[in-house]
């Protein structure tokens, strides 16, 4: 039940966004994240939960040389 | 996917796969990640030594029975209606389900988005709605934007019955069990309470927590680090979800969860009744509550092992009832009947040998 999907807002109105999701555009609400045309927001039962950060890159690529250490050394 | 990706997921892949150390027994709690270890494929991918068992994350499938009893029995009061999330609808109670209900002419209707429900209240003065506000912190700012507006839009045909649940109570009594070397933590309760929020049951128990993402890649990225962290017997909290989990959460969204709501003593099946577990209305909020309170007994129908897949003792297979007498079709248990529950995805993404 806490499916949430990313979508990205096409426009604002009010604590309201219309948000596109793959194509499909849907009314959610934004009311709990500070959030601006154009960001990506995760959604979940119609409501926006969070705002995307780049910031994944960095901690995998960490974690892929240490899992890589690992492998190496066993 | 660009070159470096592919050889990073190529690599998580292969150090799971090739894993041979300690047999590990480890626990997705959310029922997101569940379902989504089977549909990426990443599930398949694992060694016998690499055991993931599912957590009490169904928010459907922790509810006891007499919480929907509570429902069956508004759905047959004069003008009176129950609305709820699909996945409720066909959850036994002791009776009878929601669906099983309107079969007998109590009034049951669902909705995809709670906020489509106070339309249709405005329209219908008449009749009180009952809405099932079921979920965890990640559906509680939703339910407080209901809220928000059942008041604003002066709707006082509404009210709620919650079964609102918080995630580390229920964690912790996991761990306490000694059971589990490790935990997924559920990425989107994570989203709202932040990753730090699992940092004291990582310390106090020793264990790693690493909150994860629901794709293919994000999961072999949390699975990678929590075999890696596990094998090595490391305590610890790791965010592998950064692009969505906050150390600190939304706090926009905490704020809002604990205006409108305070904690209480909840019942969750399988683990019992856990203090301040559960989230109910508070202050001028409360008027809006439906009863909420108490509802603590849990009636498993005779031979149902749902309270020990939910707590990670069996998994679903090992339940005698399994794809037998219990089917998606003819569910005996939650578990059966949500898309997120264990055994519903056992059953239905498919038959891996273990």
């Amino acid at each position: 039940m806490c499916v949430a999907y990313p979508g990205k807002i096409i426009n604002i109105n009010g604590d309201h966004a219309n948000v596109d999701f793959a194509g499909s555009r849907v009314k959610i609400n934004i009311s709990m994240v500070d959030a601006k045309v154009g960001d990506y927001v995760l959604v979940h039962a119609g409501m926006a939960l969070q705002k995307m950060k780049q910031e994944e890159a960095e901690s995998l690529t960490n974690l892929f040389t240490e899992v890589n250490e690992t492998t190496n050394e066993s | 996917m660009n070159p470096e990706q592919q050889s990073r997921r190529k690599a998580m892949a292969d150090y799971l796969k090739s894993y041979s150390g300690r047999p590990l027994r480890l626990m997705e709690v959310c029922g997101t990640h569940t379902s989504m270890l089977y549909r990426t494929g990443v599930r398949a991918l694992l060694p016998n030594e690499i055991n993931m068992l599912s957590g009490p994350g169904c928010p459907v499938c922790v509810t006891p029975t007499n919480y929907i009893d509570k429902l069956v029995e508004y759905s047959f009061k004069a003008n009176t209606c129950v609305l709820s999330f699909g996945d409720m609808l066909s959850v036994p109670g002791s009776e009878t389900s929601l669906l099983g209900a309107r079969a007998r002419g109590g009034h049951v209707d669902f909705f995809y988005a709670p906020e489509q429900a106070l339309d249709r209240a405005e329209k219908e003065p008449e009749t009180t709605f009952i809405l099932a506000a079921v979920g965890f912190e990640t559906t509680a700012p939703v339910w407080v934007s209901v809220v928000d507006a059942v008041l604003k839009r002066k709707l006082r045909n509404v009210k709620l019955l919650t079964a609102l649940k918080t995630m580390p109570f229920a964690m912790d009594t996991l761990c306490a069990t000694g059971k589990i070397d490790g935990f997924l933590c559920p990425g989107h309760v994570a989203v709202i309470i932040g990753s730090e929020a699992f940092r004291p049951l990582a310390e106090k128990w020793g264990r790693p927590m690493v909150v994860g993402g629901f794709t293919a890649e994000l999961l072999l990225a949390a699975l990678a680090r929590l075999v890696h962290e596990s094998s090595c017997g490391r305590g610890g909290l790791w965010n592998e979800y950064p692009s969505y989990v906050r150390p600190e959460g939304n706090q926009k969204a905490q704020a809002a969860i604990a205006r409108v709501f305070q904690p209480g003593n909840a019942c969750w099946r399988g683990l019992g009744v856990l203090r301040c577990s559960g989230l109910y209305l508070r202050g001028k909020y409360a008027q809006l509550d439906a009863g909420s309170y108490g509802l603590d007994d849990d009636h498993l129908p005779d031979g149902c092992r749902c309270g020990d897949v939910l707590t990670g003792d069996i998994n679903p297979r090992q339940c005698p009832f399994f794809n037998q007498k219990c089917t998606p079709d003819h569910p005996i248990g939650a578990c059966m009947v949500s898309s997120e529950g264990a055994c519903r995805i056992y059953c239905v993404e498919g038959e891996i040998s273990k």
